[in-house]
This record gives structure tokens, sequence and C-alpha cells, in this order.
């Protein structure tokens, strides 16, 4: 559908490098990366929008790479909706039908099942700047698919959202990629996001992409620390690997099979990580005595930093368990991990 | 700000000096000349064909920069080149040259030791004493603040407005006449008038290129050189009162883009 060709982009302050991607048909793909990593200039560039210095874009199979964005068949949705103003929501919507050849009856048609799909019913006659957040995406997005594109793209259509309106978007963009057969691109620099939209994506940072594939593989087994980190685990370690162990920092992990010796990393996700006050009589392998080294209000949640000789360990619990354990910075407690819940790479 | 304090006096009483600085004069000149002379004035078929020549030159001026000057305005706001900034000085240098000295210029290329002057008299041009004359001038000193208007209205439009047309389907043409030019238009318009105002009010240029055909303010100065204070006046009231409905009109629409939107 999509294939971007060792993609060279140079704006100066945004840099995209050697970037190589391929997007299914029908897909909805989610570019993962924190602010500042190009992702919106990798939109812009399959957009048309922003110069390309070296490489290929093709969408099915034509190569777009010379062409302006008007002959590309993309729609982009911004982050901050960027309505036209001057024009009512109505006028807005139909805008893009101006200059493609849709008879009237198919132009009705398409207005009709977006307004029905996106309840744009009672604004069509009121100016952007009298529109909320959410009601502002949803125009966007009829704006943006009215004109039947091959791709959306989709710049951070969530991040500007009260989180009440985050989730009607949400739930919106779900299911008008369901219903169509456009494919969705996505940026975010929330993987939560990612994780509940997308179906495969690629995680970029400075410029890079660092790793592509399912969003469910990403999230289980990231290949680089920087994903790794970014998809939550925020037990990364370098370890080397002797026999079944993984020994960081002098401390013996068992993870459960034999792994060749070498060096890596080995990541676990804070989730993952049970504390004790006394030792756990349980399956799990690796059970460690280790001193509170900071305790850290997360919101819903409490970060436990524990020390177990030169490693650090992070753990989240609720308040309630934290209360329970009685967790104070300097106290001794006993932290335990499944060896299953080890990724190495 | 506490009012007891001595600065607080000081910026009072220079704005006291400053408005009756400026307010004085005009208020004088407004009153001074008596109904009858007013209406006299503007019956006087000179007198009105001075003013009309005025308003429908600097028309002209305006239009001229209108067209000329809004592509130029467009690609100052959008384009990142190398020697912007002296594009951009040399816009505004019609503002500082001494205005006897624009007349001067331009008569310099306009004569036949000019190529531009031999070029202009093949096609029948004549600059000196006519109204096309008269029309450069006013041009030459008011597109300045034409494109200054005009390049800051479109710099307030986002260029991802634009983007997302384009990426509609719409061209670049098609772009710009559906959504830059109709959010920039406030400007454009007020840009239109401040150019205009500026041509109405312009003496110096004129008088060098053409006594005659006699705008305005040349007859102004000639009622004044020949007649004196008395006899310069109502002309000025007339004048004055148009450059007031120009400048009302301008007030009204920056305002309203400061409070709308």
């Amino acid at each position: 559908m999509i294939r971007i060709e060792n993609l060279n982009v140079d704006l100066g302050e945004f840099l995209l490098r050697d970037i190589r991607l391929s997007v299914e048909e029908n897909d909805f793909f989610v570019l993962i990366g924190p602010t500042g990593a190009g992702k919106t200039v990798l939109i812009e560039a399959v957009a048309g929008l922003v110069p390309v210095k070296s490489g290929r874009i093709f969408i099915r199979d034509r190569d777009v790479t010379r062409l302006p964005p008007e002959k590309r068949g993309i729609s982009i949705v911004y982050q901050d909706y960027a309505l036209f103003p001057h024009l009512t929501v109505l006028d807005n919507v139909l805008y893009g039908l101006h200059f493609h050849h849709v008879s009237r009856e198919e132009k009705e048609a398409r207005k009709k099942e977006l307004v029905r799909q996106l309840n744009l019913g009672r604004l069509l006659h009121r100016y952007p700047g009298t529109l909320s957040g959410g009601e502002l995406q949803r125009v966007a997005l009829a704006r943006a698919l009215i004109i039947h594109p091959d791709v959306l793209l989709l710049d951070e259509p969530l991040s500007a959202l009260d989180p009440g309106f985050r989730e009607e978007i949400r739930d919106s963009l779900r299911t008008l990629h369901r219903h169509s057969d456009v494919t969705f691109i996505m940026v975010t620099h929330n993987f939560a996001e990612a994780l509940s939209l997308g179906r495969s994506g690629a995680v970029i940072n400075n410029g890079v992409i660092e790793q592509q594939g399912e969003i469910e593989d990403i999230f289980r087994r990231p290949r680089s620390r920087f994903v790794a980190g970014f998809v939550g685990m925020k037990n990364c370690s370098r370890a080397e690997f002797r026999g079944t162990k993984a020994v960081v920092d002098g401390l013996d992990i068992e993870t459960g099979r034999k792994r060749e010796n070498r060096e890596g990393y080995i990541a676990i996700r804070p989730e993952d990580v049970v504390l004790s006050r006394k030792p756990l009589q349980s399956s799990m392998r690796n059970v460690f005595q280790g001193k509170i080294t900071s305790v850290q209000d997360r919101g819903f949640f409490f970060e436990v930093s524990v020390a177990v000789r030169g490693a650090v360990f992070v753990s989240l619990i609720t308040k309630s368990a934290l209360l329970d354990l009685e967790l104070r910075k300097e106290a001794g407690i006993w932290i335990a991990f499944k060896a299953t819940a080890i990724h190495v790479f | 700000m506490r009012t007891r304090e001595l600065f607080f006096w000081v910026m009072i009483s220079s704005g006291i000096v400053i408005m009756a600085f400026i307010l004085l004069p005009m208020i004088q000149l407004m009153t001074a000349p008596s109904f009858s002379m007013l209406g006299k004035t503007i019956k006087d078929a000179d007198v009105l064909r001075a003013i009309w020549l005025s308003v429908y030159t600097s028309g002209l001026a305006a239009l001229i920069a209108f067209v000329l000057g809004t592509p130029l305005a467009y690609l100052l706001s959008r384009a990142k080149f190398r020697g912007k900034g002296i594009i951009e000085s040399v816009i505004d240098l019609p503002i500082v040259i001494p205005h006897p000295v624009v007349g001067i210029a331009i008569l310099s290329i306009a004569g036949r030791n000019h190529w531009v002057g031999r070029v202009l008299a093949e096609l029948g041009i004549r600059i000196m004493g006519s109204v096309t004359g008269i029309v450069t001038v006013l041009t030459f000193v008011g597109l300045p603040f034409y494109i200054n208007a005009a390049r800051e209205g479109f710099e307030s439009v986002p260029p991802r407005l634009e983007r997302v047309s384009r990426s509609l389907g719409a061209s670049m043409v098609s772009t710009f006449f559906r959504i830059t030019f109709p959010l920039a238009g406030r400007s454009i318009l007020a840009g239109g008038v401040m150019c205009l105002a500026r041509a109405v009010s312009e003496f110096g240029a004129v008088v060098i290129i053409a006594y005659h055909p006699m705008i305005a303010p040349v007859m102004i100065y000639e009622r004044f050189e020949a007649y004196g204070l008395k006899y310069s006046q109502p002309v000025a009231f007339w004048l004055v009162l148009l450059c007031l409905v120009l400048f009302l009109v301008l007030r009204m629409l920056t305002l309203y883009r400061k409070r709308g939107r």
C-alpha cells in the first residue's frame, strides 16, 4: 500500500534518516515517538508537504515522491484541527469536493454518511470559532474523509483534547476505520493510544526508525533500550548471559531457558515486579532482598524503586498496597518476578 | 499603578501636550472657514476637479499597489531566502526618501537621457505634467504601506491551513484564492486604505512631476501662495474631511480585526 524507501529529509531542526517503512492496505498504522522525533515530518513527507532530499515514496505502487500533495490521494488531520475559520462547518466538510469530480448525489450521500457517523447534524451552520475541541476534531475528520482518500494521515489527533473528548474521538477513529477501506496512519507520542488503536506501527527516535512491526509485538518484544523504555519497560539493564542466567551488576537472574553466552539487555515491566515484606513462597523464580530507594506518587499508582546490590528495580503498586506494605524509603523489602516476565534482547 | 508617583503625572501631562499639539491646529483649520465659504468652495469647479483628481489618482495608485504588491507580499510572508532582508529594506525605501527627491528621481529616469524615458516616449507615455506621472509617484510613495500591511496579513494565516487545503485536492492557486486571500482580506483592505491615504496626502513628489493637472494638495499650496491662509483653508477643509473618512474606515477595519475571531 505505502512503501517508503531510504527516505531522507533535512529541515534543519528536523531530520529523517534512511527511513524504510511499509504499510499494508487498510492498516491502522501508528508512528510512535517522543516530541521532536520527526513523526510529523514523516507524515508530511508522505503528504508531499515537505521537501524530500532523497529516497522514494510509493502509494498504491505509484511513485508519488515528486507529486504535489493534491495528486497523492491523501488527507491530513492535524492536532490543532486546522479548520478554515472563515467557512462554516458544512463548507469546511465539503471543501475537498470542489476539487474532485463527484456527482451531486454522491456528494450528498457522502455528506449524509459522515454527518451521521460523526454526529455533526447540529453543527453544520456554525463557524469553527464557536466549537469545542472534540467537535472541531470531528469536523476535521469529516473534511478529511469526504474525499475518500487512499490514506488518512492523523497528526496527534488526540493530544490536544480533554480526556472526555479523547475517549470519544478514539472511539470515532476506531469506528471510522472499521467501516472504511481507508488506510490510517496516525502519529502519537503516547504508547497507550497506539496500543488501543493501532494494528501495526513503528517507533521513531531522532529521525530514525527504531523498530517496526505489529504494535502488540513492539509492546511485548522491544528490540532496543529506547523502545523498551518507550513502551513502559522501565526496568532495562545491560546483562551478561550465562546458561539460563542473566548477570546484572553481579546479580544472577533466572531467565527460564538456556541462552547463547553473550552480552545484551533484559527488560521487565514494573507492573510485573511484586513487592513483599517476607520472601514469597510462589512459582516465581527470581526473589531478591533489597532496600527501597524512593517512593514516587504517579497519580493512580506509586512507583517504588528498590536497590538490590548494584541493580535497581522499579515496581508499580496501588496506593492500598503501598499502605498495606507500609513502604517507606530505606526500608528493607523483597522483590519477586517470573522468569517469563523477562524480555531479553 | 500607583497614581501618586511623579512619573504618573509626567505621563499624563506629556499625553495632554501631544493631544493639544495634534488637535488644536486641526480644530482651528476645520472651524475657521465660514459655512458660506465652504459652500462656495465645494461648488468651485476647479476645487472639485482637483479633489476628484486626488481621489482617483490615489485610488489608481492603491489599485496598482494591490495588483503588483499582493504577490510579492505573499512571497515575502512565506518564503525564506537569502537577501530577503535586503528586499524588505528596498520596499521600505520610499518611506525614508524625502518627497521632492522621489519626484526628482522619477523624473530623472523618465527623461530622454535614460533608456526608460526613451522607451516610454516610444510608447507615447508622458510622465512630466500628466496624470500618468501623478499616479506613478503616488504608487511609489504608497507601495510600502500596502505591501507591509498585506505581508502581515498573509503572515497571520497559518501555513497549516494551506497545507490542509492542498491535501484536500486544491492546487496552490485555488488554495490562495479560497483560503489565504479571504483570511488576509481585512489586512489587505487596510493596506489598500493606508496606501490610498498616503497617496492623497502626497504633495512634495507630485509638485515636482506635475504642477498641472492640479491635485488638491497642490491647489491648497497655490491658493496659499497666491491669496493667503484664508483662501487655502476651505480647500484644506474638504481634503481633510476626505482623509478623515479614509482614516475612520481604516480604524474600523483594524479595530474589528483585533476584536473579531
